[in-house]
């Protein structure tokens, strides 16, 4: 398996190149932009990000906990307040709602670090022009169909194409 | 506009300043450590070197901590809620808003410190199990207080440093200084792979849907150290919507002092347009008129009540010894920003500048009447105090410390980081092609 970059200066270059790649069947096909970009990611088909499954796990522990702790903590150490209940709910929600936002978000980041594999040091950088204008294409293919797929890069616009490690 | 073109003009900020930058820098660190000789001098000889005296015991220190809170609310506002509404404009005015409002949430943070009798034990009010065998109080306002700036400082801190990220990794690519080694480690990688930039833009959004009920309960919970009290001009079911109006008109007043010399001093006026300060001038209107009917329903209810207690608190308010106070904060707040319904005052920069410094004195002198013309009077009138609240010089150089630590992370930050997302105005860019 040998894996090709394409280097493009102009974003509908890059589409161009991902369009006549799928069209000959490669669907190994990863890109690098230098902003999110919207076309690119239907064209790649990005399943729905399980981001959101980590902030509501989050979101429920930080709220069960939310009520958990102080409702121990409050038959631990029995503290009477003006005759009012030892569980106090109202003030308990105030509690459990920041929690649920502070977990949900530390859950989330989390996973977002783990899915993204960051952080990253060991590995070369693509290509420092990816963060300024420039797009990446990267396919995967096999040794024999190299010089196709390097030849469709090429006709896209490609100002380089390199093996990359 | 080209990628290109964003790239360059937003990393070029991030050059070597010039000797005035240094100045400032300097500025700041005499008056920082001014404030930080004053906490000393108070940590060593106790509380009553500010000028606190029963039953004035919540004075300055708590006025500034509600003020710092309210300011970085509307950081959120921008850079959370607008995006929620797709509001195209606020990109170019996000990242400097959101990172105001971590630096003011910092600023907030250390009054809980402050204003302590004992603040070497102020870890005492986190719940940790302890050899005194207790646990703190939930049914508290101020232990709500150390959930809510607590979650919203790690959120807020989080919130922009995702949002940063991409832009450190530009950063990093572009940089032959001393800073690419800092800039390569805190970009953790990124390489802008698809797959990255789609997690990103997921948690982007989540962060934006979790910091929105964030700024309304933060500052409803601030709001609350008031009004679960019983004190007259306190005790006010008002109060949590009243506070939020306020925090984001006090917010969106500084953001507006901030941008305002800092799109002049980075050169970024292309992009920090009239039109951004214009819309932020009209979210000041809505939020100016939503206070002022504040005030005016809790004038109205406490004549309404009958109650001879609220109407004594609020006719002192207005005629007491703090009348100046009180009609300085109704000029400010409710009658200076009627102007902004003029649409050549609201594409003046320079207008825009004074009434923003107009709003931000006349929310600051609100939290100061709220705080200390209800303390000083009270149910009963053997608690009035003769004389009015005489603040120190300790609370004057511990507040203009406070600024000079907002300021100095601030400063740092606009320099080093960039002030303007430059994915986000990539993204923008992409879709006006």
């Amino acid at each position: 398996m040998e894996t090709l970059l394409g280097i493009y200066n102009n974003r509908h270059k890059a589409i161009d190149a991902i369009a006549s790649l799928q069209q000959d069947g490669i669907d190994t096909i990863s890109a690098y932009t230098p902003a999110p970009d919207h076309t690119i990611e239907s064209m790649l088909k990005t399943h729905a990000s399980p981001v959101r499954l980590f902030v509501l796990i989050g979101g429920i522990l930080g709220c069960v906990i939310g009520f958990a702790f102080p409702i121990y903590t409050v038959y631990e150490w029995p503290l009477i307040t003006g005759g009012k209940p030892l569980i106090s709910i109202p003030p308990f929600v105030v509690i459990a709602f920041e929690l649920m936002i502070l977990f949900g978000a530390i859950f989330g980041m989390m996973s977002f670090f783990g899915l993204s594999g960051l952080p990253q040091s060991r590995m070369p950088l693509k290509d420092t022009r990816f963060s300024n204008d420039h797009f990446g294409i990267e396919v995967q293919c096999s040794d024999t169909s190299q010089s196709t797929v390097r030849e469709t890069l090429e006709t896209a616009g490609a100002i380089e194409v390199r093996p990359n490690a | 506009m080209s990628y290109a073109k964003i790239n360059t003009d937003i990393l070029r900020t991030l050059q070597a300043p010039g000797l005035s930058y240094y100045a400032a820098l300097g500025f700041i660190l005499v008056v920082l450590s001014f404030g930080g000789y004053a906490f000393a001098q108070q940590w060593q000889r106790g509380l009553g070197v500010a000028g606190y005296e029963h039953p004035l015991l919540w004075g300055i220190y708590i006025t500034n901590f509600v003020f710092w809170v309210g300011i970085a609310h509307s950081g959120t506002l921008i850079s959370a809620v607008l995006f929620l509404f797709r509001a195209k404009w606020r990109t170019a005015v996000a990242r400097s808003a959101e990172a105001m409002t971590v630096f003011a949430v910092m600023t907030a943070g250390l009054y809980p410190i402050i204003h302590i009798g004992r603040p070497w034990v102020f870890y005492w009010l986190i719940p940790y199990p302890n050899e005194r065998q207790l646990w703190v109080n939930f049914r508290s306002p101020l232990i709500w207080d150390v959930f809510a700036i607590t979650t919203y400082l790690t959120v807020s801190a989080m919130f922009l440093f995702l949002g940063l990220i991409p832009d450190i990794a530009a950063a990093r690519d572009r940089c032959t200084d001393w800073r690419k080694p800092i800039y390569r480690v805190l970009a953790l990688g990124w390489r802008g792979s698809t797959r990255q930039w789609y997690h990103w833009g997921a948690l982007y959004g989540f962060f934006a849907a979790l910091a929105t009920p964030l700024v309304v309960s933060v500052h409803s919970v601030v709001s609350w150290d008031f009004a679960v009290s019983i004190l007259p001009g306190w005790h006010s079911t008002i109060f949590a919507p009243y506070f939020v109006a306020g925090a984001i008109f006090s917010g969106l007043a500084m953001v507006i002092t901030l941008l305002i010399p800092l799109r002049k001093l980075l050169g970024i006026e292309e992009y920090i347009t009239i039109h951004h300060f214009e819309n932020l001038a009209k979210l000041i209107i809505v939020t100016s008129l939503i206070v002022g009917y504040a005030y005016l329903t809790e004038f109205f209810i406490a004549w309404y009540s009958g109650s001879p207690f609220e109407q004594g608190t609020f006719y002192d308010r207005m005629f007491g010894q703090y009348w100046l106070f009180s009609w300085g904060m109704f000029t400010c707040n409710v009658l200076i920003p009627l102007v902004l319904f003029s649409k050549r005052v609201r594409t003046s920069l320079a207008a825009l500048f004074v009434i923003s410094i107009f709003i931000n004195i006349g929310m600051w002198l609100e939290r100061f009447v709220i705080i200390v013309s209800s303390l000083s009077h009270d149910f009963d009138p053997a608690n009035w105090p003769e004389g009015t609240y005489q603040p120190t010089w300790i609370e004057g150089a511990i507040t203009a410390g406070s600024f000079a630590w907002f300021f100095f992370f601030f400063l740092l930050f606009v320099k080093n980081f960039p002030a303007i997302s430059i994915t986000e105005m990539k993204e923008d860019a992409q879709h006006d092609e």
